[in-house]
């Protein structure tokens, strides 16, 4: 079931960017510039993360935010203008990092050191400062704009005003009336203080979406806490956090009425591996001050649950992760995709030529089989809003796709494996039917161009040989699409249903497998299944935790 | 059209049907190395070499014999019976003749000989029109030149799913105890199946280097339903890609050092310690190799095939369930390379299968799973003699145990049986089918004790069959007096026998469930495989003649009595009859020692009222009740047993209007009677008393045979004509005679119809164990619930 390289995704734009997944191996490559010293660094931290290993194990704490570790991914974005202030802004946390980590820091980091800054949110110690400290960022905030030129310098004031900020515990100060009175509006609406976040704590990532309200009033923004305005400018502002942060910001949902509020809808990603960084940004800036309520689902609501309570002084809100899954995927799906369809589908897409995407209306979306690929797979079957069941799951997913292709071609990124994947050749690796018999096999009806045996050709040594890498990471790629088409296509005739909806980061950007899924639903039920995609893939549990938070049907 | 291949064996080979090529038994012994059988192949033995499949690494040849072999035969003197009467005379002559029956070989072994089997074949193939050869399995294509080159033959590919499932079906109809489920860590690890009256439908799902899952409905129907493309292969290409293993065997010996869990993501990686919370195992896999995309770190090679090994299994359990589950389908057969002789794929599969259908359906692996393209091609090519309206039972001197060249599970056996792996089945002459009678016959299990399962047991019993081993030899020996290598003969069935016996120690599960029966029939199979067919028969002459000479007296003694003494005297004669079993160590050191030992001692051995299981109050009212439309009546030993115990009970039953069916065993087994034997023994009867000699010729008494040969009794393989009988004469009374009958076999046994179960413990043990004494009295009369 060989496919040719397919056509660009709407997001083939980020194929490439070595930041995502960039933490992975120590042998991966990164382009020299600046980005090289980023490189050293992330690749220590993964040796802290995962092993707890030789260098630095503070040095995981500053992950997210810290560093020059946003560098390559600016660059990448066009916006290599803007690098020299930002090296120049990183600096205070990276020289903060410097202290703990041994081997070479990464020179722009040491060299541009000019800023003191609080002595490095790792070995800063909690404690509370007066409010007035926190006017003087503000108004260095204020003055910044929101275009990603400045991101370097919100950065900067982000950190800045964490420091100063955080410390406010409203009911603490005599001077919060203003905010009191803001609260007290908010609870009369039943409506949760701003920040709205959710967050969908995977196995291989974390998925955040944020709501930016733009229909904020002058009134509003005076009475605004500083601490939210920089999270709101830092998040919005940015299309890359840290080393391995990114804003999708092709999928942002513009005008959105939330709760009565207007504003955007933000979706943000980052490696699992990361959350204690991202959970030690939360004490350094204080998130606890804020009383906004952590919506989370995802296992790593439970396993980091005890961290966020113990390290950065936050509640987490445990959501189940289907219900937000199919909460998030139901309300995306009725608002759209910005005027356009958010659910789409293949037609001809066995056909480079012909193949194309085409909008679905998910009018009846009842019953809907709904295949969620992350790390691991799951597979529900959706008869309304609050009747669904998980009907199985399989751990071949998208972590059996990078991990084996990371072991067999050594590549580092996610993108890597798929920019590899789509320069190979599967039939070179896979026993097809037609190796075995010689064409179709007729007595079952079996194409001689499907796969008999993923991986049979690598039983010989010969073609063992001949493989190139990319053979190897075409194959794996088909052969684990292949096998999760094959499952959910049984599900769904056990369950007797007929629309399958895939979604969830595998897919991202990997117009390879939707395609294929799409051509072996129809092939191999005669035409009786059709897949479905949708366009934001992963962020459906986070933005479900979201709806959670504000109550939302 | 008949090859003369030269003086090898003084073998004529015969090449019938055209299509089939032959080989000798020599071939296979002196080409392939392999220790030659002792099965003497007389001039006109017919060996059909059905089928050569040939794949990854091994060979697998089908042949089809007919075997001569010697068995003894009975016949009454041609002369009037008055002459019999005198003394000394035996009453009837016993004369050993051959017979030819027809044996199906199955031999595997390691490809590298294939070429020298090649040349051999064409050497030998001389003036033969045969043009074609059936081949199947990935080999077929792999050495299709070179048989094509050597033998200018055509090799006919069969079409291997249509011969797997037939030889399937076979299996599963023929062998009993043929499928298993494997539990790793329990004990036994292996549990066998009784063979299932309806074997279909059921899922077989093929591991091959990919997978392929059928649906089979009827002998002929099946349906390709699905497969898979992750299957053996990808195991192996990809375990080859990982870690520069090369062999498949090698990468299973990684997979079982390895541990997965540093491979793959778990859900406690996901969720931390608080999966608990949400009622989930920590240790379920959320995403098979998950942690080799997270971490930077070396993995070892143990540790990735173990991995590889998990997701393949889990995968391939899990589309299998979702098939069993969309055609409503609860068992589920695996075959293939992939799981063929490795516990370590079995046990994995199981544990997906449990996993998936939640224990609904079971993963079910066959004995002889490596056979099952052979035995279908051979039953393909062999289509014009039907093979299918015939029985076939296994040969358990021929045939090597389950697993007994798995290098994994036992080295040293590999080095005892080399590389060759056979088996080796009986064709019975007639059809073998159910009891009509049994209650359920799906949940029927012949075997009282399964000593796979009771260690105890088994270890009281191997030993038990080891110490009277001598007995057996001495006794094989003495049958044939006049045959000079009688003696060495017998010491290769001593050697033969006794290595099956140590086989069962260490691998009690080589052959199914170990049983009693299956212990006392191996014995059988091992003495005619070296020309010991009835090593009794001379015994038996004897003690018949003995008790025919008493037959009147015990009548008229019996006939003296009122009605109630006469119906216990009956009921001791029957017991004290069985006393007599050469089967028995106890007894037969009595039966040599004390050669006058007579039925009236054997009376006074048994034990007293009341017996260790007494019904005999309930049987003794039902007696005063009306009379049983037909009795079916198994009896046990030659001699006093059936004469004096078994034939004046027949005849109050015909006496009362009772018709009866008596059954006797088809072959010789100890000194059981045979049906031959019965045929001359009521004859002989008959002429002393008219109202057995009536019911004869009124059919009201009906001798039939058993179909089996064994010492126990199996009531789902049993003779077609006799279950006829059976269900004609509308049957409303089963009796079982005898240790081997009614405690070894069928003490459990529930039936739809009123049974009499009755025998003397003849072994301390046993009667230990059913807390009882030598000697002690099982009387079970059983009406089944309304």
């Amino acid at each position: 079931m060989e496919m040719p390289s397919l056509l660009p995704h709407p997001g083939a734009h980020w194929v490439g960017r070595r930041d995502w997944f960039a933490l992975r191996r120590r042998t991966g490559w990164r382009p020299a510039k600046g980005g090289a010293s980023a490189e050293v660094a992330a690749a220590e931290e993964e040796e802290a993360v995962g092993t707890g290993g030789r260098h630095g194990r503070e040095r995981r704490r500053l992950l997210l935010m810290g560093a020059g570790r946003s560098e390559a991914p600016m660059e990448h974005q066009g916006r290599a203008a803007a690098a020299p202030a930002a090296a120049a802004t990183i600096t205070t946390t990276a020289a903060a990092t410097a202290v703990s980590s041994p081997p070479g820091p990464p020179a722009s980091a040491s060299s541009s050191s000019g800023e003191p800054g609080p002595g490095g949110p790792v070995l800063e110690p909690r404690r509370r400062e007066p409010a007035r400290r926190r006017a003087s960022s503000t108004s260095a905030a204020s003055s910044s704009s929101l275009t990603s030129s400045a991101s370097a310098a919100v950065d900067s004031q982000f950190r800045g005003a964490a420091s100063g900020v955080s410390r406010e515990r409203p009911g603490s100060y005599s001077g919060a009336t203003h905010a009191t009175r803001q609260r007290l509006e908010s609870l009369k609406k039943n409506r949760p203080l701003f920040p709205w976040f959710g967050l969908d704590i995977g196995g291989t990532l974390v998925k955040l979406v944020y709501f930016e309200p733009k229909d904020i009033t002058a009134e509003e923004e005076e009475e605004e806490v500083e601490s939210l305005k920089s999270i709101r400018k830092y998040l919005t502002s940015n299309v890359a956090y840290g080393s391995a942060g990114i804003r999708d910001v092709h999928l942002e949902l513009k005008d959105l009425t939330l709760c009565g509020r207007k504003g955007n809808l933000h979706f943000i990603r980052f490696p699992t591996h990361d959350m204690p960084a991202f959970i030690q940004m939360g004490r350094d800036k204080n998130f606890s001050s804020l009383h906004t309520v952590f919506c989370a689902t995802g296992g790593g609501a439970y396993k980091f649950e005890q961290d966020f309570l113990t390290i950065g002084d936050l509640q987490l809100c445990k959501l189940d992760e289907l219900d937000c899954l199919i909460k998030g995927i139901l309300y995306i799906d009725s608002v759209g995709f910005n005027g356009r369809s958010q659910c789409y589908y293949f037609e001809n897409p066995a056909d480079s030529e012909k193949c194309q995407k085409l909008p679905f209306n998910l009018k009846n979306p009842y019953p809907l089989l709904l295949v969620n690929i992350g790390s691991g797979v799951s597979i529900l079957a959706v008869y309304s809003k609050d009747n669904y069941k998980r009907v199985t799951g399989t751990s071949l997913g998208g972590g059996t796709f990078f991990g084996l292709c990371c072991l067999l071609t050594g590549c580092t990124t996610f993108e890597e494996a798929l920019e590899m994947a789509s320069r190979g050749d599967s039939t070179k690796v896979d026993k097809l039917v037609r190796d075995i018999y010689g064409g179709d096999y007729e007595r079952f009806s079996l194409p001689g161009w499907a796969v008999a045996s993923s991986f049979g050709n690598m039983m010989s040594k010969e073609k063992r040989e001949a493989a190139s890498k990319e053979d190897l990471a075409r194959a794996t790629l088909i052969t684990i699409t292949n096998n999760i088409g094959s499952i959910a296509r049984m599900c769904a005739l056990n369950e007797n249903i007929n629309q399958v909806v895939f979604v969830g980061n595998f897919l991202r950007i990997n117009t390879i497998s939707m395609r294929l899924l799409a051509y072996a639903l129809d092939y191999w039920s005669k035409g009786q299944l059709k897949a479905l995609f949708s366009e934001h893939e992963g962020y459906f549990g986070a933005v479900g935790a979201l709806l959670e938070l504000l109550k939302l049907p | 059209m008949k090859i003369n291949i030269g003086k090898l064996d003084s073998c004529v080979l015969i090449t019938q049907p055209a299509q089939f090529l032959f080989v000798t038994e020599s071939f296979v012994g002196k080409v392939l190395g392999m220790p030659e059988r002792q099965i003497l192949f007389c001039p006109g033995s017919e060996l059909f070499l059905l089928f050569l499949s040939t794949g990854g690494s091994l060979t697998k040849l089908a042949y089809y014999s007919t075997v001569q072999h010697k068995v003894a035969r009975v016949r009454s003197f041609d002369h009037s019976g008055k002459d019999a009467e005198q003394e000394h005379e035996p009453p009837y002559e016993i004369s050993v003749q051959e017979e030819i029956t027809a044996r199906l070989h199955f031999i595997k072994f390691e490809n590298t000989y294939i070429e020298a089997c090649l040349d051999f074949i064409k050497d030998h193939l001389v003036n033969t029109e045969t043009k074609v050869i059936q081949a199947t399995g990935g080999g077929a294509y792999k050495f299709k030149d070179l048989i094509e080159e050597k033998l200018r033959l055509k090799v006919d590919k069969e079409d291997v799913m249509t011969c797997l499932i037939k030889g399937c079906n076979f299996v599963l109809k023929n062998i009993p105890h043929e499928a298993f489920m494997y539990q790793k860590d329990a004990d036994p690890e292996f549990r066998f199946q009784t063979n299932h009256p309806n074997i279909f439908p059921y899922l077989l799902v093929n591991i091959g280097s990919g997978v392929s899952i059928v649906k089979v409905e009827t002998e002929d129907k099946f349906e390709w339903i699905g497969g898979s493309s992750i299957g053996g292969g990808t195991f192996w290409g990809l375990g080859a890609l990982l870690t520069k293993t090369k062999k498949f065997d090698e990468l299973l010996h990684l997979a079982s050092k390895g541990q997965h869990t540093n491979v793959d993501m778990l859900v406690r990686d996901v969720y931390g310690g608080a999966y608990q919370t949400l009622g989930l195992s920590g240790n379920l896999i959320a995403s098979s190799f998950g942690k080799s995309a997270t971490a930077d770190k070396e993995f070892s090679k143990e540790d990735m095939s173990k991995s590889l090994l998990h997701m393949i299994s889990n995968d391939i359990g899990q589309l299998a369930c979702l098939y069993a589950k969309l055609h409503n389908l609860d068992r589920v057969y695996f075959g293939g390379f992939f799981i063929r002789g490795h516990p370590v794929t079995m046990r994995t599969i199981t544990y997906s299968i449990n996993f998936f259908s939640k224990g609904e359906v079971q993963a079910l692996f066959l004995r002889h799973e490596g056979y099952l393209g052979a035995i279908g091609a051979f039953l393909k090519g062999a289509e014009q003699d039907n093979p299918n309206q015939y029985s076939w039972g296994e040969n358990y001197a021929g045939s090597s145990g389950l697993m007994s060249t798995s290098p994994e599970l036992f080295p040293m056996q590999r080095a005892r049986s080399g590389t060759f792996d056979l088996l080796e089945m009986d064709r019975l002459e007639r059809p073998l089918v159910n009891l009509p009678l049994l209650l359920d016959p799906s949940s029927y299990i012949p075997d009282t004790v399964d000593l796979t399962d009771d260690a105890m047991a088994r270890k009281y019993w191997l030993t038990c069959f080891e110490e009277a081993l001598d007995g057996v030899v001495n006794r094989a020996i003495a049958s044939q007096p006049d045959a000079i290598d009688a003696a060495e003969r017998a010491e290769k069935f001593r050697q033969k026998y006794w290595n099956k016996l140590q086989t069962l120690r260490h691998q009690p599960f080589a052959y199914g469930t170990l049983t009693v029966r299956s212990l006392l029939e191996t014995r059988e199979h091992c003495l005619n495989e070296f020309n010991f067919p009835d090593p009794y028969s001379k015994v038996k002459q004897r003690e018949n003649g003995i008790a025919l000479k008493c037959f009147q007296r015990v009548i008229r003694s019996l006939d003296s009595l009122g009605w109630e003494e006469r119906q216990f005297a009956l009921v001791k004669g029957l017991l004290a009859g069985n006393v007599f079993d050469w089967g028995a160590k106890a007894v037969s050191d009595v039966l040599e020692s004390e050669p006058q030992f007579g039925f009236e001692e054997a009376k006074r051995k048994l034990q007293e009222r009341p017996w260790l299981v007494d019904s005999y109050g309930e049987w003794l009212q039902r007696l005063k009740g009306p009379p049983h439309k037909c009795a079916l009546i198994f009896a046990d030993n030659s001699g006093i047993d059936i004469i004096l115990g078994v034939f004046p009970f027949v005849r109050e039953l015909l006496f009362r209007g009772t018709e009866v069916i008596l059954a006797c065993n088809s072959g010789p087994a100890l000194n059981d009677v045979t049906y031959n034997e019965s045929l001359i023994v009521a004859e002989r009867i008959a002429a002393m008393d008219p109202l057995i000699q009536s019911a004869l010729r009124e059919d009201k008494l009906l001798l039939v045979q058993t179909g089996s040969s064994s010492p126990c009794l199996d009531l789902s393989r049993l003779d077609k004509g006799l279950a006829v009988l059976v269900r004609e004469r509308s049957t409303d009374l089963v009796v079982i005679e005898g240790m081997g009958r009614a405690i070894h076999t069928n003490y459990h046994a529930a039936l739809r119809c009123e049974s009499l179960k009755l025998a003397v413990i003849k072994n301390s043990w046993l009667a230990d164990r059913l807390g009882g004494r030598l000697f002690s009295v099982i009387f079970k009369y059983e009406v089944p619930a309304k």
